[in-house]
């Protein structure tokens, strides 16, 4: 059985574990390096651990400064003030110079939880996903968190890696090889399609199985790499199943639901419809009360499921 | 499309002993001449400046223009980006580049864009413009240099207004936090603003005793007289544990007579008439300041 942990957790177990592997790796961090785990990498590595105090706007233009110099750099924060105090630091200094530097943000989205609206970054898929030559992923359990770590290391350039508070299932066996960039088949299916990303993936996979029981084949895409998207597995289920619902712990506009229809509108238009945030703020509450609220539910996607079936053409 | 000439005028080769005042003059007329053929950019800043560069780029850093990025060179980041044209011609002129490529200026294309952009033209360090970033990203360059035990030097230049902005303070306050004493950073205190005088738009003096309260040493240098910021900078090498600012007085629009001290010419070219009175101002002792210059070619 897959390990159930949190992203964040996969992620700042990871950079400890890789900080020999690579001398040149910095980390930093403003002052949640307890919540987004990068502690983990202090422990093991003090020396090329950063804390730039609660002034993320600074830190992401001195990860470039470091990147400029020859070091590869993580820096974490909550997805709030990574995607969106520091919008215009991450596009104007890392993108636009291509820098070197990989933008872990944790605590995205509804799961935060109890902190509420002010902490509940619901937009920053949308954010990310417009800045030019800024790949941006959303890893699904642990192991793929891992495996993402690597392959941003292993490719020059900014990265926007979008990570969880809350515990997650596992969904992938220690060891899985990932295609870097391309979308993974969970589960085949001719009748809909559910693209999914982050926790929302698992919540797909349950949907299917309610649906299985109604004899509704759905398709589950695991599409962790949102920025560039792998258009041709968009496509190609576009084309076979003939009705896409796409699922997202953020807001339903721009986000993955924006990245799919627009791929789809341009080339193969079938029913799309969104899972995720409907235009709102999130509240405080546990993460499970509140994605029950804001319509995050298994029971939600085979719903949306049944009715894009329904809109397609005959 | 018409091209300017430029002239080829470089000083190349290990710095020490060139002739300063000749160079900043030759500097000034290229500024002058880039926004004109533009028909825009930033005269003002780029001419209270001119001297700041001159020194660095001609007198000071440990650099090597055939090998922009040799990985012992100091650095200089220009977080005022928009004196973007002064770069240019200190590089230019330098030998990073052909300096007849400065007329290029702000053209679709051009390797010199509007602001500096990293990896367009060899020399820029990083890309700057949006105010304050630069600041920060050489921060981020000072910290590399002592996680690698090299003695490489940082320089940076902030305009007076971009004091304005906020993460200038947070890169201040990490710089005296880290004890980056390979960092110098200097102030173009023109005094002017492009609503007017910092004192009146949004005041960021006193700018000496506020770095000093974030852990800086300051030293104060006329920006405009060479050995004044040659002791400062010798008296930030000496200064360990922290770094240094150095607070240049300069004029806006130093060097042509009816740009000095005045706010407007902060973003706006110079007609034909004027760019002619401009260069005439700034020409060497003996010329008429208008020769090749002057001259168009049609290419």
């Amino acid at each position: 059985m897959a390990e159930a942990i949190a992203t964040r957790a996969a992620y700042g177990r990871c950079l400890a574990c890789i900080s020999d592997k690579y001398p040149d790796l910095v980390v930093m961090d403003a002052d949640l390096s307890k919540s987004t785990m990068t502690a983990d990498f202090k422990k093991v590595a003090p020396e090329r651990f950063i804390n730039a105090g609660i002034a993320e706007n600074n830190m992401i233009c001195m990860a470039g400064g470091l990147a400029a110099s020859g070091k590869v750099v993580f820096v974490s924060t909550f997805a709030m003030f990574a995607a969106g105090r520091s919008y215009e630091q991450i596009l104007n200094t890392l993108a636009s110079s291509g820098l070197n530097v990989k933008v872990a943000a944790t605590h995205a989205g509804l799961t935060v939880g109890e902190d509420g609206m002010s902490h509940q970054m619901v937009t920053d898929i949308a954010l990310m996903r417009s800045i030019p030559d800024l790949r941006v992923m959303v890893p699904a359990d642990g192991v793929e968190t891992e495996a993402m770590v690597e392959e941003a290391i292993r490719t020059p350039g900014p990265v926007y890696i979008r990570l969880g508070r809350s515990k997650v299932p596992g969904l992938f066996e220690a060891g899985t090889e990932f295609e870097p960039g391309k979308i993974r088949t969970l589960r085949e299916g001719s009748n809909v399609t559910l693209a999914a990303c982050g926790i929302m993936v698992d919540l797909a996979l349950q949907a299917a199985d309610m649906l299985a029981q109604e004899g509704i084949y759905a398709r589950v895409l695991n599409v962790s790499t949102i920025k560039p998207l792998d258009k041709e597995t968009v496509l190609e289920a576009a084309h076979q199943t003939g009705a896409i619902v796409t699922c997202e712990e953020h807001s339903v506009l721009g986000g993955l639901g924006g990245a799919v229809a627009e791929t789809v509108a341009e080339s193969w238009p079938v029913p799309v419809l969104r899972v995720g945030i409907e235009d709102q703020f999130g509240q405080s509450g546990k993460p499970e009360e509140l994605l029950e609220l804001y319509g995050l539910t298994a029971h939600h996607i085979a719903e949306k499921a049944i009715k894009a079936i329904s809109l397609k053409r005959a | 499309m018409s091209q300017l000439e430029m002239g080829r005028q470089q000083w190349t080769g290990p710095a020490g002993q060139f002739p300063l005042a000749d160079i900043a003059r030759q500097l000034r007329r290229d500024v002058i001449n880039m926004v004109w053929a533009a028909k825009s950019g930033h005269p003002g800043g780029s001419l209270s400046s001119t001297d700041i560069l001159t020194y660095l780029f001609y007198h000071e850093m440990n650099l090597d223009p055939q090998q922009p990025d040799w990985p012992d060179r100091d650095r200089f980041v220009l977080s005022k980006g928009h004196a973007a044209p002064i770069l240019y011609a200190a590089l230019a002129r330098r030998g990073y580049f052909d300096p007849e490529e400065l007329s290029t200026l702000r053209q679709q294309g051009s390797r010199l864009q509007g602001h500096p952009h990293y990896g367009s033209l060899p020399g820029i360090e990083m890309s700057t413009g949006s105010l304050g970033q630069g600041g920060s990203t050489a921060v981020g360059m000072a910290l590399a240099g002592k996680l690698d035990k090299k003695d490489y030097r940082i320089f940076n230049l902030w305009g007076d207004g971009e004091l304005e902005e906020g993460i200038v303070w947070e890169s201040v306050m990490a710089a005296a936090h880290y004890k980056l004493d390979n960092l110098t950073g200097f102030v173009d205190w023109n005094g002017l603003q492009i609503d007017g005088p910092i004192t009146q738009v949004m005041n960021p003096e006193p700018i000496d005793a506020k770095f000093r309260a974030f852990g800086w040493h300051v030293e104060l240098a006329d920006g405009h007289d060479f050995e004044s910021i040659g002791r400062a900078i010798a008296n930030a090498k000496e200064t360990k544990g922290r770094p240094t600012l150095i607070l240049c007085r300069t004029v806006k629009g130093k060097g042509v007579s009816f740009m000095e001290n005045e706010a407007g010419w902060h973003g706006s070219a110079p007609n034909d008439a004027q760019r002619l009175q401009a260069l005439a101002d700034l020409a060497d002792p003996g010329t008429s300041g208008e020769p090749a210059a002057q001259k168009e070619v049609n290419r």
